[in-house]
């Protein structure tokens, strides 16, 4: 199924809980309602001609200027061979979404490493701890305005340049 | 503490053991760690920790140029350098549309299925001496090293190859490299047989291996398991084939999969087999390139401050722990806006939780060996 | 041992000392001379010899540096590992943890007392030789389980409870296979067991009848099972149990596990070779007749070479077999290996009632059936040589 049909069957389905559909860039995407993501997904999933059983990737993008945290999930469907590229845009200050983690359960881990990285809160998840840093880290580095702490756990993160050390 | 039932019946007071397995364990491939909660030898638990080898690929990926960038991915995976190469350069062409020379896309594919042999016989070697076959590893690298001097012949690196570059290859490969190439191919085909006589066809292996730590059809789609994983629980499918790349659909290979003819399918043995069988595919795959290998640049001009239109997008190519997915976004300025990396040991890791339960200990060594996670690509 | 000595004493070598003194001074002195002289050499030179059969059988070089292709090896190890520093973890349990590797030191060196290696060579001769050897090296499950226990460390734990349930369970075979040749000896002394047996082959006890062949396979497979070597090494197993019981060791008391291992494989040998192989049986020449000397010799010789090919195949099977799971070990013992052993113990019983004529042309048969087998496996070893490649080297030309 062409990305066209696909959003044209879930505009019919969920009105105007999607939107924005761009079909003329490399992976054709739209947009959902971070409220209406988790039937969304289900019917992508379960819709026997959709059938997008395998959430290939699931990723965030930062985009401050905009004020808002992008999900972004990679959809592929091995029975109908098509993919699909769903966004949901959320607050920058309070990013919280439904976990996908019960229609694929590969979304477990996709989800903790977003929250470790962007702090994106997934509401329902089952284990929602850092998976990459440590569980005292400060901050999320992956956003832009991520400024290292100083000093973790007594050792200093600063280092001076080559440069200087050896002019000294 | 755990009482059961049973104890209280006997008076006997037990209590699960729980293990540190890593992150300097000999056979956790890396520095993983799993905490264990075991009865005895067997796992009832099993929680795997990982980021003692996070490097922060993505997000030095947005304060490197493009063309910087590439050494960079060498690192994701240093056992399958050349995909992780291989992939950034494809996204980045697909943004900017960079032609690739033809000559370069079959270096590409060549260098790529070199690599690809050394990282499966990594994998299979050292899941041998996991199970406790000391011979086969050695074997394996023994072969390997040949691969890292024909890598050094052709790019200058053994592990880390910063090979492939936008817009084709950074060196041409040498007509005397050719001729070694084939030399190799000619030694390396029969020790694959060589191979399965020392170690797959042993009683003693498959007894450890068949009907282990079985992924079901349903389980490899909901935990997105890829590469030879997914192959191994009998879903065909190849992103060489099925989302067609580069000039793989020029060539003639078999995807193997997963038959279930010893043990269950989807066990130990057919994720195990489905490596042995793409090893023989590679070395057919280098064969008809070093045939095929046409005239001509190893890489199209490309300017040197490379600013690709603003623009998103995913590309997939089939790495040796399978799909090795690239989500890169451009703002139209000199440095990448947001790189993703997506791997294969990632989801293959997060499916240990579920089969380890009930296992015995020494199968989850075989579980973790069988499944191939690669410390590196799982942490980034 | 004791003939000589008494032989000494009636000389008048040792004129007014108490008997019992000079037989004590004497044991002494034959065991420091066997141990420091034959055992310690003997351990470490088959450290050496396995590092080095590896080597080859994995395209490797090996040792080669130390002394003459590096046979000197094991005493650069053994020095380098007692200069090292003796760490005993805070938590272990102090007293057992540095005790464990000389028990399980000892169990394997009390085994050399009633080794035969020659007529006349052998500490003590003891008329219970052979159950002699299953008690004391019963004492390495003793040291071995301490030694799992005292380091306080998981893994130590689960190795040291892995080795007492398999080296128990194995012992079950093995001395049912050990109890097949003491019925048909007659005796358990070591001594008496080889004059059972004849120097030609068809005369050992390996080919008496079919039953002893098949004891033989058992008694080795439950030996190396008894002397934690691949594929029954799950006690150490590194690659699941980081070095299970030994986790914790470091410097000479390490060694010494490993000292008892190598040592032990030349035991397991030289007990099959007593019970099985015609011990150091040599052939009634002229040359011996009247030179005792040579005929001592030829005696070591022959049973240090039968002894030290069943080393050189543990160390074939070591380079060559993956690792059995700890329950499929205990299935393979308690499943095949017992009942198989019993019915082999009652078929040698049956067989001891058989005329002394069938008896012989069974052995002849045997020996036949026996050869044809070596055959047939050297041709497939030969095979698998021809096909196998050599490495193909590639010096990179940039």
């Amino acid at each position: 199924m062409e990305p066209s049909e696909i959003f044209a069957r879930l505009e019919k389905q969920f009105a105007a809980k999607v939107s924005d559909f761009k079909g003329d860039v490399q992976e054709p995407y739209f947009s959902v309602d971070a409220e209406a993501i988790l039937e969304i997904c289900r019917f992508l999933r379960d819709d026997a001609e959709l059938k997008f059983e395998v959430l290939s990737d699931q990723t965030a993008v930062d985009w401050p200027k905009e004020e808002k945290i992008q999900v972004v999930y990679h959809l592929y469907s091995y029975a109908h061979r098509h993919q699909i590229v769903l966004k949901v845009d959320l607050p920058r200050d309070n990013p919280t979404i439904a976990t996908a983690e019960g229609i694929w359960k590969v979304a477990n881990w996709f989800e903790r490493e977003i929250f470790d990285l962007f702090g994106v809160i997934f509401e329902g998840h089952s284990d929602l701890r850092r998976i990459m840093l440590p569980e005292d880290w400060v901050g999320y580095p992956l956003r832009k305005d991520y400024v290292e702490q100083e000093e973790y756990d007594g050792i200093s993160t600063q280092r001076a340049p080559l440069v200087d050390k050896l002019m000294r | 503490m755990n009482e059961t039932a049973q104890d209280q019946d006997t008076g006997f007071h037990t209590e699960d053991m729980t293990i540190s397995v890593g992150p300097q364990h000999p056979s956790t491939h890396g520095v993983l760690r799993f905490v264990v909660k075991t009865d005895g030898e067997v796992i009832s638990e099993a929680i795997p920790d990982v980021g003692y080898l996070h490097r922060s690929i993505e997000k030095i990926g947005e304060k490197v140029t493009w063309h910087g960038y590439v050494p960079y991915t060498d690192r994701a995976d240093y056992l399958a350098a050349m995909f992780a190469n291989q992939v950034f350069c494809m996204a980045a062409e697909k943004l900017a549309g960079t032609p690739v020379t033809r000559r370069g896309e079959f270096c590409r594919v060549i260098a790529c299925e070199l690599n690809r042999l050394a990282s499966h016989l990594i994998s299979v070697g050292t899941f041998g001496q996991d199970i406790g076959a000391m011979t086969p590893f050695v074997h394996a690298l023994r072969e390997r090293e040949t691969i890292n001097n024909l890598m050094e012949e052709i790019c200058g690196a053994r592990l880390t190859y910063n090979y492939i570059r936008i817009g084709g290859v950074g060196y041409d490969i040498l007509p005397e490299t050719c001729t070694r190439i084939s030399e190799f191919l000619d030694h390396f085909e029969p020790i694959v047989d060589e191979f399965n006589r020392l170690l797959t066809g042993n009683k003693i292996f498959i007894e450890r291996l068949a009907g282990i730590a079985v992924v079901s059809k349903e389980d490899a789609l909901q935990y997105n398991l890829v590469g030879p994983n997914l192959r191994g629980a009998g879903i065909k499918w190849d992103i060489r084939r099925d989302i067609p790349y580069s000039v793989y659909p020029e060539l003639e290979f078999e995807i193997p999969v997963g038959t279930g003819h010893i043990g269950a399918l989807g066990d130990s043995f057919d994720r195990y087999w489905v490596r042995i069988r793409e090893l023989q595919e590679s070395c057919k795959i280098v064969r008809q390139c070093l045939k095929m290998l046409p005239k001509g640049p190893a890489i199209s001009k490309v300017a040197r401050k490379f600013k690709p239109a603003a623009g998103e997008c995913y590309v997939r190519v089939e790495a040796p722990r399978g799909d090795m997915g690239f989500y890169v976004i451009s703002d139209g300025s000199e440095y990448p806006y947001r790189v993703r990396i997506r791997t294969g040991s990632y989801t293959a890791m997060s499916i240990i939780d579920k089969l380890s339960k009930g296992i015995m200990l020494a199968d989850l060594i075989v579980l973790i060996g069988s499944l191939d996670v690669d410390a590196p690509e799982i942490d980034r | 041992m004791q003939a000589y000595l008494d032989q000494l004493i009636q000389g008048g070598a040792f004129a007014g000392m108490p008997r019992e003194v000079v037989y004590a001074i004497g044991m002494l002195l034959a065991a420091f001379i066997v141990l420091s002289a034959f055992v310690a050499p003997l351990a470490g030179v088959t450290s050496w010899l396995e590092r080095r059969v590896w080597a080859r059988m994995q395209s490797r070089v090996g040792p080669n540096r130390v002394g003459p292709q590096g046979i000197l090896q094991w005493l650069a190890d053994g020095i380098k590992n007692l200069l090292k520093e003796d760490i005993i973890p805070t938590a272990a349990d102090k007293k057992l943890f540095s005790l464990a590797p000389y028990i399980v030191f000892m169990g394997f060196l009390c085994a050399f007392v009633v080794i035969p290696f020659g007529g006349h060579l052998i500490v003590a001769d003891l008329n219970i030789g052979i159950l002699y050897i299953l008690a004391v090296t019963s004492l390495v499950v003793v040291g071995i389980l301490m030694a799992g226990w005292a380091s306080n460390n998981k893994w130590s734990l689960l190795g040291g409870m892995r080795s007492a349930a398999q080296i128990i369970s194995y012992e079950i075979p093995a001395g049912v296979s050990v109890l097949m040749i003491v019925f048909l000896a007659g005796t358990l002394s070591m001594q008496g067991i080889i004059k059972g047996q004849g120097w030609a082959p068809w005369d050992w006890y390996l080919f008496h009848n079919p039953f002893t062949f098949a004891g033989f396979f058992l008694y080795f497979t439950a030996a190396l099972a008894e002397g934690n070597r691949t594929p029954f090494d799950i006690p150490e197993a590194e690659s699941e149990l980081v070095a299970g019981y030994v986790t914790e060791y470091s410097g000479m008391r390490f060694l010494f596990f490993f000292f008892a291992e190598w040592g032990n494989l030349y035991v397991i040998g030289a007990v099959a070779t007593t019970l099985f192989l015609g011990g150091w049986q040599v052939p009634p020449l002229a040359i011996f007749e009247n030179s005792p000397m040579l005929l001592a010799v030829a005696q070591f010789v022959t049973f240090f070479l039968k002894a030290y090919l069943w080393v050189f195949v543990a160390m074939w099977i070591r380079a060559t077999l993956p690792r059995v799971r700890v329950d499929q070990l205990m299935s393979l013992c308690w499943k095949y290996m017992v009942p198989l052993s019993f019915i082999c113990l009652l078929g040698t019983v049956a067989f001891m009632f058989v005329p002394a004529d069938g008896q012989r042309i069974t052995s002849a048969a045997m020996f036949g059936l026996g050869v044809a087998i070596t055959i047939i496996f050297f041709l497939r070893v030969g095979f698998q040589i021809r096909q196998a490649k050599p490495e193909l080297y590639f010096k990179p030309h940039i």
